[in-house]
């Protein structure tokens, strides 16, 4: 694996084979000396063209626990604004010895697109693209999951239900991609406006109802964050109509069983699509996901870099 | 004295013929008693028109010149290409008209006729001088906003009257703008997965409707650009079945390929309206068969590199289409059970018709000696280095039937034995 750019990209295997790896890596996180020297003398970039402090960072601390270098590139302060390319952008970095790029971008396909125009030979790797993909959040959120359940290898048998904006979440697309490969049962529920057209064919239940969701017992509740400026009108007509059908809350919360997990990517609206009640049940892998970010991080970077399992 | 024989020629009902060429004209088609070009397993049809092409001359040089996009028509056995009106300045005007005009004649591979913008500046708010382009040294006929739809109803409307009062005709990009605000590729599952802003069907077959219920008020003509939907082909269908004047075209890249391709997210596969579903090739392939379309335009939408070497979403729409059409053509209608006469009709007599040009489309005697010879057997690796000055073409690195081995336009070889000839 040189790149990852779109879960459909790996197999039931390999995906199984970042989680073990992941799950391994992680303990290197409970160290006192947090650090393999596994990446030395590799240079890692974070190319972000869109804001992300969470998932900068988290792809921060993994190159620098496998001792890679780390070089950060905020579109905003660099040559882009001037209207420089994608390509000579890349092609800029690769000359200043950059061996992966971590790129987060706010079209989709600009990652593939890095990964196959043959403009650059360093690995690509997608840190979220649009309405696209979110590959490494899919990861840890599946490595959460296996932990939550004690589990092994796949996720088979497991039932998982996302809730909320289907339409523009790439944490959506892929975790539907890879859940599905590992053999859970996906089904998404938010409103109608907000369920893209076509979403089926991914290979994922819809259903317009949370309690009616809630009913089928699903193991895991992954509740997606709503951004604030479609909060009113295009796709529902205001924040509170939209907390009253979808927010993980009161009744809701009580007809979830008691091992299931509740999941958010982070960062949650409380109060909006998620309590605080919800946010810190003692089923809540909020905190878990992002320690687990790290570790699968630390994965797929040494997996892109050096081209081998551990 | 200028003449050309072409021996043992196949014509496009089957039976062999030698040709006779003189003075820019075709003098006989029979048994020839003298000897030229041995034409031997080689079709010759009348030169191929293009009703839809961008030259992108005055204004994008960069991507196209008359001269470069003439030669590659000739290159592809076009004797006649309709140039699109989103020039820069537009083609609203007569100056800008008979400046494409004499260019084209200067260059001297193809008649190159302009086609006037429905509205001034492409902008859809009022008409362009439909009287004065019609009136210029251009004789302008075809009309079309093309790269945007004439949206605005009482617009249509009106410019409906107008073409019709001068004998023309409307061709029309069908996209609904309000429904396809900021869109990127056809609507449906793989849009979703690939998180692109999809392009509905809708938006194309609701303005094919409207306009064909107000042609069939006006008594107007009207012409639908680049069809690419199974819809589309029905209203289409619908529409001429109620005895309204309406032809339809279809471009090669819409009769081979699909969304699919969209997957890579390489912006070559970029074009508006979108690359569609294979449900949608096949009605297409159909219709096209069946008479429902009528003719192939290419769309030859010529960009430079930097156009195509970026984002999806930051590239430009279109792809180049001049010298693969014709073996686009072969493989879907010739292999699809079609035959010669209807691939002559759908690629020079119908398009001849609809531009209204007299000195196309005709393989006869006494008739402009505009024609081409291909040869069948052919089978051609495509390249995306043409004789377009642009390179985005879909079909590079794949494999296609049939070859242009002569183009004669005028009397002359633009193309013989494949090679571009040099023109005064």
């Amino acid at each position: 694996m040189k790149h990852l750019t779109s879960m459909r990209e790996l197999s039931r295997e390999s995906a199984i084979g970042l989680l073990d790896n992941a799950q391994q890596l992680s303990q290197v996180n409970e160290r006192e000396v947090k650090k393999l020297p596994a990446l030395r003398g590799k240079t890692v970039v974070n190319l972000f063209f869109e804001n992300s402090t969470r998932t900068r960072i988290s792809f921060e601390v993994a190159a620098k626990r496998l001792s890679a270098d780390v070089i950060n590139f905020s579109a905003d302060s660099s040559s882009v604004s001037k209207g420089e390319s994608l390509k000579d952008t890349a092609q800029t970095l690769e000359a200043i010895g950059a061996d992966a790029i971590v790129i987060r971008h706010p079209l989709s396909g600009a990652p593939k697109l890095l990964a196959e125009q043959g403009w650059i030979s360093a690995s690509v790797i997608n840190a979220g693209d649009g309405a696209h993909e979110h590959p490494t959040q899919a990861l840890l959120d599946a490595l959460t999951i296996r932990q939550g359940f004690g589990l092994h290898e796949d996720l088979t048998g497991l039932k998982v239900l996302i809730v909320g904006d289907i339409r523009h979440s790439r944490v959506a697309r892929s975790n539907i991609l890879l859940l599905k490969l590992l053999g859970a049962k996906v089904t998404v529920a938010g409103p109608e406006s907000l369920i893209p057209e076509g979403i089926e064919a991914m290979g994922t239940e819809v259903l317009n109802s949370f309690e009616q969701a809630l009913e089928e017992k699903p193991d895991v509740v992954m509740m997606l964050r709503v951004q604030k400026e479609r909060m009113q009108g295009e796709f529902f007509s205001s924040a509170a109509d939209y907390s009253k059908s979808w927010s993980l809350e009161g009744d809701r919360l009580a007809m979830l069983s008691p091992k299931a997990l509740i999941m958010h990517p982070g960062p949650m609206n409380r109060g909006f699509e998620i309590s605080s009640q919800a946010a810190d049940d003692p089923r809540s892998q909020v905190l878990k996901q992002v320690a687990n970010g790290v570790a699968v991080r630390m994965a797929v970077l040494y997996q892109c870099l050096s081209g081998e399992q551990l | 004295m200028n003449s050309i024989v072409l021996n043992n020629v196949t014509l496009p009902n089957g039976t062999g013929a030698d040709i006779e060429i003189r003075d820019g004209r075709i003098v006989s088609i029979g048994e020839s008693l003298s000897r030229g070009v041995d034409c031997a397993g080689l079709i010759a049809l009348p030169g191929f028109v293009d009703v839809h092409t961008h030259l992108r001359e005055p204004g994008f040089e960069a991507s196209e010149t008359i001269l470069t996009g003439s030669q590659s028509a000739a290159a592809g056995g076009y004797t006649a290409v309709m140039a699109m009106a989103n020039t820069a300045p537009v083609t609203d005007n007569a100056a800008i008209a008979d400046f494409i005009l004499d260019a084209g004649q200067a260059a001297g591979y193809v008649e190159v006729h302009p086609i006037g913008s429905v509205t001034i500046g492409l902008k859809g708010e009022a008409l362009s001088d439909i009287p004065g382009l019609a009136s210029s040294k251009s004789k302008v006929r075809m009309f079309s906003d093309d790269g945007v739809c004439v949206f605005d109803k009482d617009l249509m409307h009106a410019a409906m009257l107008a073409v019709k009062n001068v004998g023309g005709v409307i061709a029309q990009h069908a996209q609904d703008p309000l429904l396809t605000v900021g869109s990127q590729m056809n609507a449906g599952a793989l849009a979703t997965e690939l998180g692109l802003t999809g392009w509905p069907a809708i938006a194309e077959e609701s303005i094919i409707e409207r306009d064909a219920l107000l042609a069939e008020g006006t008594g107007s003509r009207l012409h639908i650009c680049h069809l690419t939907t199974a819809g589309a082909v029905e209203v289409v269908r619908w529409a001429k079945k109620r005895g309204i004047n309406i032809t339809a075209e279809v471009t090669p890249h819409h009769l081979m390929l699909t969304e699919e391709l969209v997957r890579s997210y390489d912006p070559l596969y970029k074009v508006n309206p979108p690359l569609r579903s294979q449900e949608d090739t096949l009605a297409l392939r159909a219709a096209l068969l069946d008479g429902t379309i009528d003719v192939i335009g290419t769309d030859h939408a010529p960009h430079s590199a930097e156009k195509k070497e970026c984002e999806w979403q930051n590239a430009a729409f279109g792809m180049v289409g001049l010298e693969h059409a014709a073996s686009v053509l072969q493989e879907v209608l010739i292999d699809g059970g079609g035959d010669w006469e209807r691939f002559a009709q759908i690629l020079s007599t119908r398009p001849a018709e609809i531009a209204g040009l007299v000195n196309q489309g005709k393989l006869e005697v006494g008739a402009m000696a505009n024609l081409t010879l291909i040869d069948p057997s052919a089978k051609r690796l495509i390249h995306s280095a043409t004789k377009s000055k642009s390179t985005n073409n879909p079909f590079a690195g794949s494999t296609l039937p049939g070859a242009v081995v002569h183009t004669i336009f005028k009397g002359q070889f633009t193309v013989k034995d494949s090679q571009l000839q040099e023109r005064s």
